[in-house]
Order: C-alpha cells, then sequence, then structure tokens
C-alpha cells in the first residue's frame, strides 16, 4: 500500500502537470481564436476570386493556360504536407499521416510542419523541400511554396501537384483532406469555392451571375495577360489559405487535446486527494487505538 | 441603380460601399468607372485608387491586384489597400531601401521571380509615399 508521503508526492507532481495543460490550453485557445479569424477573413477574397475566374473561364479559352493544362502520362504526382511544428495537438497529424499513406503511396513530399516531415523522412520518402512558417501565417510566406510548386510543375518533373492538409470544420472536428492543387481543376471552379472547408458551398450570386452571362467582359490588358497573373495568384492564395486553415485546425486540435488533459489530471488530483484523505484518516484512528490500548494496560 | 465598390485584400475586407465613381491604377493606365461602365477585367499596378462618396474625394494606396467592373459593381482584389492615415512614411521608406538594396544584390543571377516581387515591392512604396505627400500639402 502507498503511503503518505508518495501520495502527497504524486498529487503535488500532477498538480504540475494540470497547470502546464492548462496553461497551453489558453495559449491555444487565442492562437486559435486569431486562426480561425484569419481563415474567415480570406473567405472574402476567396470569393471574389472566384468569382472573378468563373466569369473569366466563360471567356477565355480553357486549355490555353500551361497551369490549367491536364496531363495523362502518368507521372508523378508531389504532395505538399501541412503539418504542424509542435506535437501535443490531439491526433491531428496521425490522422493527416494514415490519410498521405492510404491515399498516396508513393508521391514526393514538400513539407511545411516538422512533425510529418520526420516521419516521412523516416519512412524513406523522397522530400524534395521544406519549408518553415510562422504564426500567425502572413500571406507573403505563401508566395515561395507556391512558387516552387508551380515552378516543379511548369517543368513537367511532375504531373500533378495536391495539398495534404488539416481542414478545419469547427473546433472539435478537423479532418485530414487531400486537395488538388495543380492543373487548376477549371470544370470545377464554379462548383465550389477556392478553398475547401469553412462550411459552405459557393453561393454565387444570381443577378450578378446571369448578368455576367449576357456581357462580354473586356480584359485589359488582355485576356491572356489576365489569365496569366490570375492564375498563379490563384494558386498562391489557395496555399495561403490552406496554411491559414491547417493552423486554425492545429490550435482548435490542441486546445481540445489540452483540455482533456486538464480535466484528466483534474479528476486524478480528486481520486488521489480522497485516498489520501482515507490514509490519514486510517492512521489517525490506529493511533488513537495504540494511545487508548497503552491507557487501558496502565490501568 | 448604383455603383457598389469593393475592396478586399486576403488579410481582410477593407471596403465595401455605394460610391458616385472610382478611379482605378490599371495596368494601362488609370482607369475612371461610372455606373453603367461595360464589363471589364483588368488588371491593376501598384498605385492610387480614388473614389468619390457623399461628395467627399477618398484615396487609398493599393498593390497589384485586379478589379472586376460590372454595370453595377466594382470588385478590387489587391494585396494591399491602405489609407492616407495608415501609411508610415518612415517606415515605407526603410523598407523601400531594404528592397533597393536586396535588388542591387540580386542583379548577378538571374531570378526573374525575386526581381520582379522586389519591383513590385519598391512600386508599392512609391505608390504609398506618393498617396502621403500629395496630401500634406
Amino acid at each position: 500500500m502507498a503511503n503518505l508521503r508518495d501520495i502527497r508526492r504524486r498529487i503535488k507532481s500532477v498538480k504540475n502537470t494540470a497547470q502546464i495543460t492548462r496553461a497551453m490550453q489558453l495559449v491555444a485557445a487565442a492562437k486559435m481564436k486569431k486562426a480561425q479569424d484569419q481563415a474567415l477573413a480570406g473567405r472574402d477574397y476567396a470569393d471574389l476570386l472566384n468569382q472573378v475566374l468563373v466569369n473569366l473561364k466563360e471567356n477565355v479559352d480553357e486549355e490555353a493556360h500551361p497551369l490549367l493544362e491536364k496531363r495523362d502520362g502518368g507521372g508523378k504526382e508531389l504532395v505538399l504536407v501541412i503539418s504542424t511544428d509542435k506535437g501535443l495537438c490531439g491526433p491531428l497529424n496521425t490522422n493527416l499521416a494514415k490519410k498521405i499513406r492510404a491515399d498516396l503511396p508513393d508521391a514526393d513530399l514538400v513539407t511545411v510542419g516538422r512533425k510529418l516531415r520526420i516521419q516521412f523522412g523516416k519512412a524513406g520518402r523522397n522530400m524534395v523541400a521544406d519549408f518553415e512558417v510562422k504564426d500567425p501565417v502572413p500571406f507573403g510566406e505563401a508566395r515561395p511554396i507556391a512558387k516552387l510548386l508551380t515552378q516543379l510543375f511548369l517543368e513537367k518533373k511532375y504531373d500533378k501537384v495536391s495539398v495534404a492538409f488539416s481542414n478545419f470544420v469547427s473546433t472539435l472536428n478537423q479532418e485530414p483532406t487531400v486537395v488538388q492543387l495543380l492543373p487548376i481543376a477549371a470544370d470545377k471552379l464554379g462548383e465550389k469555392r477556392s478553398y475547401e472547408g469553412m462550411g459552405n458551398e459557393v453561393k454565387v450570386d444570381e443577378t450578378n451571375h446571369t448578368a455576367a452571362l449576357s456581357k462580354d467582359y473586356l480584359f485589359e490588358p488582355s485576356g491572356q495577360d489576365v489569365l496569366d497573373t490570375l492564375l498563379p495568384l490563384y494558386v498562391n492564395f489557395q496555399v495561403y489559405q490552406m496554411l491559414v486553415e491547417s493552423r486554425a485546425s492545429e490550435h482548435s486540435a490542441r486546445m481540445v487535446a489540452m483540455k482533456g488533459a486538464t480535466d484528466n489530471a483534474n479528476k486524478f488530483i480528486k481520486e488521489l486527494t480522497l485516498e489520501y484523505n482515507k490514509l490519514r484518516q486510517a492512521a489517525i484512528t490506529a493511533e488513537l487505538l495504540e494511545i487508548t490500548t497503552a491507557m487501558k494496560a496502565m490501568e | 441603380m448604383s455603383l457598389h465598390l469593393e475592396i478586399v485584400t486576403p488579410e481582410k475586407k477593407v471596403f465595401s460601399s455605394d460610391v458616385a465613381n472610382v478611379y482605378l491604377p490599371g495596368a494601362d493606365g488609370e482607369l475612371g468607372v461610372l455606373e453603367l461602365h461595360a464589363a471589364l477585367v483588368t488588371a491593376i499596378k501598384p498605385g492610387e485608387l480614388r473614389y468619390e462618396k457623399d461628395g467627399k474625394v477618398e484615396n487609398l494606396a493599393v498593390g497589384t491586384g485586379f478589379a472586376e467592373v460590372t454595370p453595377n459593381r466594382v470588385n478590387v482584389l489587391t494585396d494591399m489597400a491602405l489609407g492616407e492615415e495608415q501609411i508610415d512614411e518612415s517606415k515605407v521608406e526603410e523598407a523601400m531601401k531594404r528592397a533597393e538594396e536586396q535588388l542591387k544584390g540580386l542583379a548577378h543571377d538571374h531570378d526573374a521571380e525575386e526581381v520582379a516581387h522586389l519591383q513590385a515591392m519598391i512600386a508599392k512604396s512609391v505608390a504609398q509615399l506618393n498617396l502621403k505627400r500629395r496630401h500634406r500639402g
């Protein structure tokens, strides 16, 4: 049976743990709010960008741009894996890794985030590049990543580029998701928002849309020029949005995991305290018993 | 019928309201838009965006991006949109100097995209400074 001192020591150590996890929970909660706001703020831009692209699509030859070109050569696939730098965020990275292993068993990888970089590095995957992204995500950080992916695609080293990230559905639910980035799926542009997650279907402004059908757009300088700049921007923005989504997921998952840990620790403390008090009482009773027996014997 | 102007950056929606007119820094020169303008998509370059609302003219320094014009709307997508009071002159100057120095350092290797990026940054800085200085009077 554990003695009093052992139990006291354990209570103390569990209390310390609870304090740490609680602090982490609060920090994650604050960061989560910011990351979620950032993900939401990207929506307006995404909606407008999408709308412009949808309108453009009707006016420009879809196969006219190398970023739209579908290749059937059966070439290699490149995946941008967005994981976290730090652990203690529940099953987030594990789920994503599982999804990648199942869906993309032999694709080459570009990684953001230390956790899965290490994991897949050990597994002997071909790692092409690796990026570090600050928190909160600045828009500029997406640029070099998008640039590299686009470049590798255009050089025909890879026939398809996808992104694997943790899609932020809600605070309690993050979905590991794989989305095709390149070639840009032109036929899908109108059907969905230019980013995944954050809920709803794209709502194309009906009045605007019917108006768009009845008119031909003028392009300045030219349709081709606009497409040339708009598509890279679109890729860039998508990468950014997915980074932001992943961050929102990370902080949410961490907050939930840490809340679970804190709750468990507190429950444990309660149990230990109960046991401690029982033992203490037993000890006191035993002592009283000894004293009374001794007194009886002296009489 | 009126003209609705919407300006968004990846970070936030900067402006959304009905206006009387808009002047955009288009890739081929300044572009004035009134309501019932023909449908148009244009690239915009760093410069000054001007709009008139309730008889008052407002200026914004904008970065690169796009504008979609329809008869009753103007949607501006840009990576920067700052009002005069948001521009910190010394900071902008500093950023511009940094970019210029980097650009000089790059002259040897021919990373076209990097050069383009730095040039865009400088152009954006210039746009901000122009706006700030001119309106100080």
